[in-house]
Protein backbone atom coordinates (compact mmCIF):
# COMPACT_ATOMS: atom_id res chain seq x y z
CA UNK A 1 0.00 0.00 0.00
CA UNK A 2 1.39 3.45 -0.90
CA UNK A 3 1.53 6.09 1.87
CA UNK A 4 -1.28 8.11 0.25
CA UNK A 5 -3.59 5.12 0.04
CA UNK A 6 -2.70 4.33 3.57
CA UNK A 7 -3.74 7.83 4.74
CA UNK A 8 -7.00 7.55 2.82
CA UNK A 9 -7.66 4.16 4.30
CA UNK A 10 -7.00 5.41 7.82
CA UNK A 11 -9.22 8.43 7.27
CA UNK A 12 -12.05 6.20 6.08
CA UNK A 13 -11.59 4.06 9.15
CA UNK A 14 -11.66 7.13 11.35
CA UNK A 15 -14.94 8.32 9.82
CA UNK A 16 -16.41 4.86 10.20
CA UNK A 17 -15.49 4.81 13.86
CA UNK A 18 -17.12 8.23 14.34
CA UNK A 19 -20.32 7.01 12.71
CA UNK A 20 -20.32 3.85 14.75
CA UNK A 21 -19.98 5.87 17.94
CA UNK A 22 -22.86 8.12 16.92
CA UNK A 23 -25.08 5.11 16.24
CA UNK A 24 -24.33 3.67 19.66
CA UNK A 25 -25.11 6.99 21.35
CA UNK A 26 -28.47 7.18 19.57
CA UNK A 27 -29.15 3.54 20.42
CA UNK A 28 -28.58 4.02 24.14
CA UNK A 29 -30.67 7.19 24.14
CA UNK A 30 -33.53 5.23 22.58
CA UNK A 31 -33.03 2.41 25.08
CA UNK A 32 -33.30 4.81 28.02
CA UNK A 33 -36.48 6.31 26.56
CA UNK A 34 -38.14 2.94 25.97
CA UNK A 35 -37.02 1.40 29.25
CA UNK A 36 -38.25 4.43 31.19
CA UNK A 37 -41.72 4.52 29.69
CA UNK A 38 -42.30 0.77 29.48
CA UNK A 39 -40.88 0.32 32.99
CA UNK A 40 -43.24 2.99 34.21
CA UNK A 41 -46.20 1.32 32.46
CA UNK A 42 -45.29 -2.12 33.74
CA UNK A 43 -44.63 -1.00 37.30
CA UNK A 44 -47.93 0.77 37.37
CA UNK A 45 -49.93 -2.17 36.01
CA UNK A 46 -48.28 -4.65 38.34
CA UNK A 47 -48.95 -2.23 41.21
CA UNK A 48 -45.24 -2.01 42.10
CA UNK A 49 -45.85 1.69 42.31
CA UNK A 50 -49.11 3.28 43.34
CA UNK A 51 -50.98 3.89 40.06
CA UNK A 52 -53.05 6.53 41.77
CA UNK A 53 -50.00 8.68 42.43
CA UNK A 54 -47.69 7.79 39.57
CA UNK A 55 -50.33 7.15 36.92
CA UNK A 56 -49.16 5.32 33.78
CA UNK A 57 -48.04 6.32 30.27
CA UNK A 58 -51.12 4.69 28.74
CA UNK A 59 -53.44 6.71 30.99
CA UNK A 60 -51.52 9.92 30.30
CA UNK A 61 -51.74 9.22 26.58
CA UNK A 62 -55.48 8.53 26.85
CA UNK A 63 -56.04 11.77 28.72
CA UNK A 64 -53.88 13.57 26.17
CA UNK A 65 -56.11 12.35 23.32
CA UNK A 66 -59.34 13.30 25.14
CA UNK A 67 -58.04 16.74 26.02
CA UNK A 68 -56.86 17.29 22.45
CA UNK A 69 -60.29 16.33 21.15
CA UNK A 70 -62.25 18.57 23.50
CA UNK A 71 -59.71 21.34 22.88
CA UNK A 72 -59.05 22.12 26.56
CA UNK A 73 -55.35 21.18 26.38
CA UNK A 74 -54.76 23.62 23.55
CA UNK A 75 -56.42 26.42 25.51
CA UNK A 76 -54.28 25.85 28.60
CA UNK A 77 -51.15 25.33 26.55
CA UNK A 78 -51.87 28.52 24.58
CA UNK A 79 -52.14 30.53 27.79
CA UNK A 80 -49.00 29.21 29.36
CA UNK A 81 -46.99 29.38 26.19
CA UNK A 82 -47.88 32.99 25.44
CA UNK A 83 -47.25 34.02 29.05
CA UNK A 84 -43.86 32.34 28.97
CA UNK A 85 -42.85 33.81 25.62
CA UNK A 86 -43.92 37.31 26.66
CA UNK A 87 -42.26 37.00 30.06
CA UNK A 88 -39.09 35.71 28.47
CA UNK A 89 -38.88 38.45 25.86
CA UNK A 90 -39.79 41.16 28.34
CA UNK A 91 -37.30 39.92 30.94
CA UNK A 92 -34.44 39.66 28.48
CA UNK A 93 -35.24 42.98 26.79
CA UNK A 94 -35.67 44.97 29.99
CA UNK A 95 -32.60 43.35 31.52
CA UNK A 96 -30.49 44.28 28.51
CA UNK A 97 -31.96 47.79 28.49
CA UNK A 98 -31.11 48.25 32.16
CA UNK A 99 -27.59 46.99 31.47
CA UNK A 100 -27.27 49.56 28.67
CA UNK A 101 -28.40 52.35 30.99
CA UNK A 102 -25.89 51.27 33.64
CA UNK A 103 -23.14 51.20 31.01
CA UNK A 104 -24.17 54.64 29.84
CA UNK A 105 -23.84 56.15 33.29
CA UNK A 106 -20.97 54.75 35.37
CA UNK A 107 -22.12 56.92 38.26
CA UNK A 108 -25.59 55.36 38.21
CA UNK A 109 -24.10 51.88 38.06
CA UNK A 110 -22.02 52.56 41.17
CA UNK A 111 -25.10 53.82 42.98
CA UNK A 112 -27.25 50.90 41.85
CA UNK A 113 -24.69 48.23 42.69
CA UNK A 114 -25.80 47.23 46.24
CA UNK A 115 -29.46 47.29 45.22
CA UNK A 116 -28.77 44.95 42.34
CA UNK A 117 -27.00 42.56 44.68
CA UNK A 118 -29.95 42.54 47.08
CA UNK A 119 -32.53 42.15 44.31
CA UNK A 120 -30.51 39.38 42.73
CA UNK A 121 -30.17 37.34 45.90
CA UNK A 122 -33.88 37.66 46.64
CA UNK A 123 -36.03 34.69 45.55
CA UNK A 124 -38.17 36.44 42.94
CA UNK A 125 -41.09 34.00 43.08
CA UNK A 126 -41.68 35.19 46.64
CA UNK A 127 -42.85 38.45 45.09
CA UNK A 128 -45.69 36.55 43.40
CA UNK A 129 -48.47 37.41 45.88
CA UNK A 130 -47.56 41.10 45.77
CA UNK A 131 -47.57 41.15 41.97
CA UNK A 132 -50.94 39.45 41.89
CA UNK A 133 -52.42 41.90 44.34
CA UNK A 134 -50.92 44.84 42.50
CA UNK A 135 -51.68 43.79 38.91
CA UNK A 136 -54.73 41.62 39.47
CA UNK A 137 -54.96 37.83 39.05
CA UNK A 138 -54.58 37.99 35.31
CA UNK A 139 -52.42 37.40 32.28
CA UNK A 140 -50.41 40.55 33.09
CA UNK A 141 -49.33 39.49 36.54
CA UNK A 142 -48.24 36.07 35.31
CA UNK A 143 -46.21 37.61 32.46
CA UNK A 144 -44.69 39.91 35.08
CA UNK A 145 -43.69 36.84 37.11
CA UNK A 146 -42.07 35.29 34.05
CA UNK A 147 -40.17 38.51 33.37
CA UNK A 148 -39.17 39.59 36.87
CA UNK A 149 -37.46 36.30 37.57
CA UNK A 150 -34.91 36.94 34.79
CA UNK A 151 -34.52 40.74 34.65
CA UNK A 152 -31.95 41.29 37.37
CA UNK A 153 -29.71 38.39 36.51
CA UNK A 154 -29.81 39.44 32.85
CA UNK A 155 -28.89 42.99 33.85
CA UNK A 156 -25.94 41.83 35.90
CA UNK A 157 -24.57 39.35 33.39
CA UNK A 158 -25.01 41.58 30.35
CA UNK A 159 -23.64 44.66 32.12
CA UNK A 160 -20.56 42.71 33.15
CA UNK A 161 -20.01 41.68 29.57
CA UNK A 162 -20.47 45.31 28.39
CA UNK A 163 -17.74 46.35 30.79
CA UNK A 164 -15.40 43.60 29.70
CA UNK A 165 -15.31 44.60 26.04
CA UNK A 166 -11.68 45.18 25.09
CA UNK A 167 -11.13 48.94 25.57
CA UNK A 168 -8.97 49.01 22.46
CA UNK A 169 -12.04 48.56 20.25
CA UNK A 170 -13.41 51.67 21.93
CA UNK A 171 -10.10 53.40 21.34
CA UNK A 172 -10.28 52.58 17.62
CA UNK A 173 -13.75 54.13 17.46
CA UNK A 174 -12.63 57.17 19.43
CA UNK A 175 -9.82 57.83 16.97
CA UNK A 176 -12.60 58.16 14.39
CA UNK A 177 -14.40 60.59 16.68
CA UNK A 178 -17.23 58.24 17.68
CA UNK A 179 -19.74 59.40 20.30
CA UNK A 180 -20.97 57.21 23.12
CA UNK A 181 -23.99 55.97 21.24
CA UNK A 182 -21.85 54.95 18.25
CA UNK A 183 -19.43 53.18 20.56
CA UNK A 184 -22.34 51.24 22.01
CA UNK A 185 -23.77 50.30 18.63
CA UNK A 186 -20.52 49.40 16.88
CA UNK A 187 -18.52 47.74 19.64
CA UNK A 188 -20.23 47.19 22.99
CA UNK A 189 -23.45 45.57 21.79
CA UNK A 190 -22.09 43.32 19.04
CA UNK A 191 -19.18 42.22 21.23
CA UNK A 192 -21.70 41.16 23.88
CA UNK A 193 -24.03 39.23 21.57
CA UNK A 194 -22.63 35.85 22.61
CA UNK A 195 -23.29 36.68 26.27
CA UNK A 196 -26.77 37.97 25.54
CA UNK A 197 -27.58 34.77 23.67
CA UNK A 198 -26.35 32.62 26.52
CA UNK A 199 -28.52 34.57 28.97
CA UNK A 200 -31.43 33.93 26.59
CA UNK A 201 -30.84 30.23 27.07
CA UNK A 202 -30.89 30.57 30.84
CA UNK A 203 -33.93 32.85 30.69
CA UNK A 204 -35.99 30.28 28.80
CA UNK A 205 -35.81 28.02 31.83
CA UNK A 206 -36.33 30.86 34.32
CA UNK A 207 -39.43 32.19 32.56
CA UNK A 208 -41.06 28.76 32.73
CA UNK A 209 -40.43 28.70 36.47
CA UNK A 210 -41.92 32.17 36.90
CA UNK A 211 -44.99 31.43 34.82
CA UNK A 212 -45.76 28.05 36.36
CA UNK A 213 -45.45 29.46 39.88
CA UNK A 214 -47.62 32.41 38.79
CA UNK A 215 -50.28 30.00 37.57
CA UNK A 216 -50.08 28.03 40.82
CA UNK A 217 -50.93 31.24 42.64
CA UNK A 218 -53.59 32.63 40.32
CA UNK A 219 -55.16 29.18 39.79
CA UNK A 220 -57.51 29.86 36.93
CA UNK A 221 -55.99 28.47 33.73
CA UNK A 222 -52.82 27.21 32.09
CA UNK A 223 -50.54 24.23 32.54
CA UNK A 224 -49.50 25.36 36.01
CA UNK A 225 -53.14 25.46 36.99
CA UNK A 226 -53.56 21.95 35.53
CA UNK A 227 -50.84 20.76 37.90
CA UNK A 228 -52.37 22.43 40.95
CA UNK A 229 -55.87 21.29 40.06
CA UNK A 230 -54.73 17.73 39.41
CA UNK A 231 -52.98 17.76 42.76
CA UNK A 232 -56.05 19.03 44.61
CA UNK A 233 -58.46 16.48 43.11
CA UNK A 234 -55.79 13.78 43.27
CA UNK A 235 -55.77 13.28 39.51
CA UNK A 236 -52.09 12.63 38.95
CA UNK A 237 -52.59 11.61 35.35
CA UNK A 238 -53.41 15.26 34.75
CA UNK A 239 -50.26 16.38 36.61
CA UNK A 240 -48.05 14.01 34.60
CA UNK A 241 -49.61 15.12 31.32
CA UNK A 242 -48.95 18.74 32.18
CA UNK A 243 -45.35 18.00 33.14
CA UNK A 244 -44.68 16.14 29.90
CA UNK A 245 -46.20 18.92 27.80
CA UNK A 246 -44.09 21.48 29.64
CA UNK A 247 -40.95 19.42 29.08
CA UNK A 248 -41.63 19.21 25.34
CA UNK A 249 -42.36 22.92 24.86
CA UNK A 250 -39.54 24.17 27.07
CA UNK A 251 -37.18 22.09 24.93
CA UNK A 252 -38.66 23.48 21.72
CA UNK A 253 -38.15 27.04 22.99
CA UNK A 254 -34.57 26.27 23.91
CA UNK A 255 -33.92 24.85 20.44
CA UNK A 256 -35.37 27.99 18.87
CA UNK A 257 -32.95 30.13 20.86
CA UNK A 258 -30.09 27.96 19.63
CA UNK A 259 -31.32 28.48 16.07
CA UNK A 260 -31.35 32.23 16.68
CA UNK A 261 -27.82 31.99 18.01
CA UNK A 262 -26.59 30.43 14.78
CA UNK A 263 -28.34 33.13 12.76
CA UNK A 264 -27.11 36.09 14.84
CA UNK A 265 -23.51 35.27 15.50
CA UNK A 266 -21.61 35.60 12.28
CA UNK A 267 -17.88 35.88 12.12
CA UNK A 268 -16.97 33.55 9.37
CA UNK A 269 -17.01 30.32 11.34
CA UNK B 1 4.12 77.50 11.21
CA UNK B 2 4.75 73.94 12.21
CA UNK B 3 2.43 71.20 11.08
CA UNK B 4 2.41 69.24 14.32
CA UNK B 5 3.70 70.86 17.49
CA UNK B 6 4.00 69.04 20.80
CA UNK B 7 4.71 71.66 23.43
CA UNK B 8 6.02 70.89 26.92
CA UNK B 9 3.81 67.83 27.35
CA UNK B 10 3.81 66.16 30.71
CA UNK B 11 1.60 63.23 31.57
CA UNK B 12 1.00 61.36 34.79
CA UNK B 13 -1.35 58.39 35.14
CA UNK B 14 -3.17 58.38 38.42
CA UNK B 15 -4.54 55.23 40.02
CA UNK B 16 -5.73 54.59 43.55
CA UNK B 17 -2.39 53.22 44.62
CA UNK B 18 0.09 55.06 42.42
CA UNK B 19 0.94 57.99 40.22
CA UNK B 20 3.06 56.98 37.23
CA UNK B 21 4.72 59.75 35.27
CA UNK B 22 4.76 58.47 31.70
CA UNK B 23 5.98 61.62 29.96
CA UNK B 24 8.00 64.49 31.26
CA UNK B 25 8.47 67.75 29.39
CA UNK B 26 8.31 66.44 25.84
CA UNK B 27 8.51 69.01 23.06
CA UNK B 28 8.91 68.27 19.39
CA UNK B 29 7.79 69.37 15.96
CA UNK B 30 6.96 67.50 12.81
CA UNK B 31 6.86 69.12 9.37
CA UNK B 32 4.20 68.43 6.80
CA UNK B 33 5.03 65.44 4.62
CA UNK B 34 7.69 64.24 7.02
CA UNK B 35 8.05 60.66 8.22
CA UNK B 36 9.38 60.42 11.76
CA UNK B 37 9.94 57.53 14.17
CA UNK B 38 9.68 57.31 17.94
CA UNK B 39 12.22 54.86 19.25
CA UNK B 40 12.79 53.91 22.85
CA UNK B 41 12.74 51.20 25.49
CA UNK B 42 9.47 49.62 26.56
CA UNK B 43 7.48 51.79 28.92
CA UNK B 44 9.00 55.10 27.90
CA UNK B 45 5.59 56.52 27.04
CA UNK B 46 5.43 56.15 23.26
CA UNK B 47 1.87 54.86 23.21
CA UNK B 48 0.88 57.51 25.74
CA UNK B 49 2.30 60.23 23.51
CA UNK B 50 0.46 58.90 20.45
CA UNK B 51 -2.81 58.76 22.39
CA UNK B 52 -2.34 62.37 23.45
CA UNK B 53 -1.53 63.47 19.89
CA UNK B 54 -4.62 61.57 18.72
CA UNK B 55 -6.63 63.63 21.18
CA UNK B 56 -7.89 60.56 23.06
CA UNK B 57 -7.12 62.26 26.36
CA UNK B 58 -5.53 65.50 27.46
CA UNK B 59 -2.03 65.59 28.90
CA UNK B 60 -1.68 66.65 32.51
CA UNK B 61 0.28 69.64 31.25
CA UNK B 62 1.25 71.05 27.88
CA UNK B 63 -0.47 71.31 24.50
CA UNK B 64 -0.50 69.58 21.15
CA UNK B 65 -1.50 71.47 18.03
CA UNK B 66 -2.04 70.36 14.45
CA UNK B 67 -1.85 73.24 11.99
CA UNK B 68 -2.27 75.61 14.89
CA UNK B 69 -5.47 73.95 16.18
CA UNK B 70 -5.58 71.98 19.42
CA UNK B 71 -5.88 68.29 18.64
CA UNK B 72 -8.80 67.74 21.03
CA UNK B 73 -10.97 69.71 18.62
CA UNK B 74 -9.66 68.15 15.39
CA UNK B 75 -12.01 65.67 13.80
CA UNK B 76 -10.83 62.78 11.71
CA UNK B 77 -7.64 64.58 10.78
CA UNK B 78 -5.42 62.18 12.65
CA UNK B 79 -5.36 58.51 11.81
CA UNK B 80 -4.09 56.25 14.56
CA UNK B 81 -3.33 52.60 14.08
CA UNK B 82 -3.04 50.79 17.40
CA UNK B 83 -0.35 48.38 18.50
CA UNK B 84 -2.48 45.45 17.30
CA UNK B 85 -4.84 45.43 14.35
CA UNK B 86 -8.08 45.45 16.39
CA UNK B 87 -10.24 44.62 13.43
CA UNK B 88 -13.80 44.03 14.60
CA UNK B 89 -14.27 40.25 14.45
CA UNK B 90 -18.04 40.51 13.85
CA UNK B 91 -17.65 42.77 10.84
CA UNK B 92 -16.39 41.61 7.49
CA UNK B 93 -13.39 43.28 5.85
CA UNK B 94 -15.46 45.76 3.86
CA UNK B 95 -17.43 46.83 6.95
CA UNK B 96 -14.18 47.12 8.85
CA UNK B 97 -12.45 49.42 6.40
CA UNK B 98 -15.53 51.62 6.06
CA UNK B 99 -15.95 51.98 9.82
CA UNK B 100 -14.25 55.38 10.11
CA UNK B 101 -16.36 56.84 7.31
CA UNK B 102 -19.52 55.43 8.85
CA UNK B 103 -18.70 56.93 12.24
CA UNK B 104 -17.96 60.29 10.67
CA UNK B 105 -21.21 60.16 8.66
CA UNK B 106 -19.23 60.64 5.48
CA UNK B 107 -19.79 57.33 3.72
CA UNK B 108 -20.25 58.64 0.19
CA UNK B 109 -19.92 56.39 -2.89
CA UNK B 110 -16.62 58.08 -3.86
CA UNK B 111 -15.07 57.53 -0.47
CA UNK B 112 -16.25 53.94 -0.44
CA UNK B 113 -14.71 53.37 -3.86
CA UNK B 114 -11.50 55.00 -2.62
CA UNK B 115 -11.32 52.67 0.38
CA UNK B 116 -11.88 49.63 -1.79
CA UNK B 117 -9.22 50.83 -4.19
CA UNK B 118 -6.76 51.22 -1.31
CA UNK B 119 -7.51 47.66 -0.28
CA UNK B 120 -6.71 46.52 -3.78
CA UNK B 121 -3.48 48.51 -3.83
CA UNK B 122 -2.44 46.77 -0.64
CA UNK B 123 -2.74 43.50 -2.54
CA UNK B 124 -5.96 42.44 -0.89
CA UNK B 125 -8.38 42.01 -3.72
CA UNK B 126 -11.40 39.80 -3.15
CA UNK B 127 -11.30 39.61 0.65
CA UNK B 128 -14.09 42.18 1.14
CA UNK B 129 -16.69 39.73 2.34
CA UNK B 130 -14.33 37.64 4.46
CA UNK B 131 -14.01 37.97 8.21
CA UNK B 132 -10.82 39.07 10.02
CA UNK B 133 -10.04 35.67 11.48
CA UNK B 134 -9.89 34.16 8.01
CA UNK B 135 -6.91 36.41 7.21
CA UNK B 136 -3.25 36.06 8.13
CA UNK B 137 -1.55 38.47 10.53
CA UNK B 138 0.11 40.42 7.73
CA UNK B 139 -3.15 40.74 5.81
CA UNK B 140 -4.99 41.93 8.89
CA UNK B 141 -2.34 44.56 9.51
CA UNK B 142 -2.81 45.84 5.97
CA UNK B 143 -6.59 45.92 6.41
CA UNK B 144 -6.11 47.94 9.60
CA UNK B 145 -3.92 50.34 7.65
CA UNK B 146 -6.57 50.72 4.96
CA UNK B 147 -9.18 51.36 7.67
CA UNK B 148 -6.97 54.13 9.05
CA UNK B 149 -6.21 55.66 5.65
CA UNK B 150 -9.80 55.47 4.36
CA UNK B 151 -10.89 58.63 6.18
CA UNK B 152 -8.05 60.57 4.53
CA UNK B 153 -6.25 61.73 7.69
CA UNK B 154 -3.67 64.51 7.46
CA UNK B 155 -1.44 62.83 9.99
CA UNK B 156 -0.96 59.10 10.30
CA UNK B 157 0.36 57.43 13.42
CA UNK B 158 1.43 53.80 13.51
CA UNK B 159 2.11 52.10 16.85
CA UNK B 160 4.50 49.22 16.26
CA UNK B 161 2.57 48.08 13.21
CA UNK B 162 4.97 45.32 12.24
CA UNK B 163 6.15 43.98 15.59
CA UNK B 164 3.90 40.93 15.58
CA UNK B 165 4.85 39.84 12.07
CA UNK B 166 7.52 37.48 10.82
CA UNK B 167 10.67 39.09 9.46
CA UNK B 168 9.96 38.56 5.78
CA UNK B 169 6.39 39.90 5.93
CA UNK B 170 7.66 42.81 7.96
CA UNK B 171 10.26 43.79 5.35
CA UNK B 172 7.68 43.59 2.57
CA UNK B 173 5.12 45.62 4.48
CA UNK B 174 7.70 48.27 5.34
CA UNK B 175 8.28 48.82 1.64
CA UNK B 176 4.58 48.82 0.88
CA UNK B 177 3.66 51.25 3.64
CA UNK B 178 6.55 53.57 2.91
CA UNK B 179 5.65 53.57 -0.77
CA UNK B 180 1.94 54.20 -0.14
CA UNK B 181 2.58 57.04 2.28
CA UNK B 182 5.15 58.68 0.03
CA UNK B 183 2.79 58.62 -2.91
CA UNK B 184 0.17 60.45 -0.82
CA UNK B 185 2.76 62.82 0.67
CA UNK B 186 1.39 61.93 4.10
CA UNK B 187 2.89 63.03 7.36
CA UNK B 188 3.50 60.00 9.53
CA UNK B 189 4.74 58.99 12.96
CA UNK B 190 5.96 55.45 13.45
CA UNK B 191 6.55 53.91 16.85
CA UNK B 192 9.00 51.05 16.89
CA UNK B 193 11.46 49.06 18.96
CA UNK B 194 13.43 48.16 15.88
CA UNK B 195 16.35 50.52 15.17
CA UNK B 196 16.68 49.25 11.60
CA UNK B 197 13.03 49.95 10.91
CA UNK B 198 13.31 53.46 12.31
CA UNK B 199 16.39 54.24 10.20
CA UNK B 200 15.16 52.72 6.98
CA UNK B 201 11.67 54.23 7.02
CA UNK B 202 12.00 57.72 8.43
CA UNK B 203 13.42 61.17 7.85
CA UNK B 204 14.07 61.76 11.53
CA UNK B 205 14.27 59.50 14.55
CA UNK B 206 13.29 60.69 18.02
CA UNK B 207 14.95 58.64 20.72
CA UNK B 208 13.13 58.50 24.07
CA UNK B 209 14.45 57.48 27.45
CA UNK B 210 12.34 55.82 30.12
CA UNK B 211 11.30 56.57 33.69
CA UNK B 212 10.16 59.22 33.17
CA UNK B 213 9.67 59.28 29.40
CA UNK B 214 11.73 62.07 27.94
CA UNK B 215 12.96 63.03 24.52
CA UNK B 216 16.61 62.03 24.69
CA UNK B 217 17.99 62.81 21.25
CA UNK B 218 16.94 63.44 17.68
CA UNK B 219 18.72 61.87 14.70
CA UNK B 220 18.38 63.18 11.18
CA UNK B 221 18.63 60.43 8.59
CA UNK B 222 20.87 61.37 5.65
CA UNK B 223 19.26 62.08 2.31
CA UNK B 224 20.76 59.10 0.51
CA UNK B 225 18.90 56.73 2.85
CA UNK B 226 15.63 58.66 2.76
CA UNK B 227 15.40 58.33 -1.00
CA UNK B 228 15.75 54.56 -0.87
CA UNK B 229 13.00 52.04 -0.16
CA UNK B 230 13.29 50.65 3.39
CA UNK B 231 14.64 47.35 2.08
CA UNK B 232 17.40 48.99 0.04
CA UNK B 233 18.19 51.42 2.83
CA UNK B 234 19.02 48.49 5.09
CA UNK B 235 21.66 47.45 2.55
CA UNK B 236 23.06 50.93 1.98
CA UNK B 237 26.69 51.63 2.87
CA UNK B 238 25.94 54.45 5.34
CA UNK B 239 23.33 52.35 7.19
CA UNK B 240 25.67 50.43 9.56
CA UNK B 241 27.28 53.61 10.87
CA UNK B 242 23.94 55.19 11.78
CA UNK B 243 22.75 51.94 13.24
CA UNK B 244 25.84 51.86 15.47
CA UNK B 245 25.34 55.44 16.63
CA UNK B 246 21.72 54.88 17.61
CA UNK B 247 22.46 51.48 19.11
CA UNK B 248 25.16 52.98 21.38
CA UNK B 249 22.83 55.74 22.41
CA UNK B 250 20.11 53.21 23.25
CA UNK B 251 22.56 51.08 25.20
CA UNK B 252 23.58 54.08 27.26
CA UNK B 253 19.91 54.47 28.24
CA UNK B 254 19.51 50.89 29.41
CA UNK B 255 22.09 49.90 32.00
CA UNK B 256 23.61 46.50 31.21
CA UNK B 257 21.68 43.51 32.50
CA UNK B 258 18.38 45.35 32.63
CA UNK B 259 16.60 44.47 29.42
N1 LIG C 1 -3.80 53.42 31.65
C1 LIG C 1 -2.67 53.48 32.39
N2 LIG C 1 -2.74 53.60 33.74
C2 LIG C 1 -1.62 53.67 34.49
N3 LIG C 1 -0.38 53.62 34.00
C3 LIG C 1 -0.23 53.50 32.65
C4 LIG C 1 -1.38 53.41 31.79
N4 LIG C 1 -0.94 53.29 30.51
C5 LIG C 1 0.42 53.29 30.59
N5 LIG C 1 0.84 53.44 31.87
C6 LIG C 1 2.25 53.51 32.31
O1 LIG C 1 2.86 54.57 31.61
C7 LIG C 1 4.17 54.22 31.18
C8 LIG C 1 4.27 54.41 29.68
O2 LIG C 1 3.41 53.49 29.02
P1 LIG C 1 3.27 53.40 27.43
O3 LIG C 1 2.27 52.36 27.13
O4 LIG C 1 3.04 54.76 26.90
O5 LIG C 1 4.73 52.90 27.02
P2 LIG C 1 5.29 52.45 25.60
O6 LIG C 1 6.51 53.25 25.36
O7 LIG C 1 4.23 52.51 24.57
O8 LIG C 1 5.71 50.95 25.87
P3 LIG C 1 5.76 49.72 24.85
O9 LIG C 1 6.96 49.96 24.00
O10 LIG C 1 5.95 48.54 25.74
O11 LIG C 1 4.50 49.71 24.07
C9 LIG C 1 4.39 52.80 31.65
O12 LIG C 1 5.19 52.85 32.81
C10 LIG C 1 3.02 52.26 31.94
O13 LIG C 1 3.08 51.37 33.02
MG1 LIG D 1 3.27 51.02 23.33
Amino acid sequence: MSPQENVKFLHRKYIQSLNREKKWVRFYQAVIFIVFFSGWELASQKQWIDPLIFSAPSKVWGLFLTKIQDGTLMVDLGYTLSETVFGFILGTFLGTLLAAILWWSPMLSKIADPYLVVLNSMPKVALGPILIVALGPSFTSIVAMGAIISIIITTIVVYTSFKEVDPNYIKVLQTFGANRFQIFREAILPASFPTIISTLKVNVGLSWVGVIVGEFLVSSKGLGYMIIYGFQVFNFTLVMLSLLVIAVFATVMYQLVELLERKLIKNGS
Amino acid sequence: MDFLKVDAVHHTYFTKTSAVTALSDVSLEVEEGEFVSFLGPSGCGKTTLLSIIAGLFEPTEGTVTLEGKRVETAENEIGYMLQQDYLFPWKNIEENILLGLKIGNSLTPDKKAYALKLLQEMGLKGVESQFPKQLSGGMRQRVALVRTLATGPKLLMLDEPFSALDYQTKLKLEDLVSDTLKSFGKTAILVTHDIGEAISMSDRVFLFSARPGQLHKTFVIPKELRDETPFNARNHEVYPAIFQTIWKELESLEPAGER
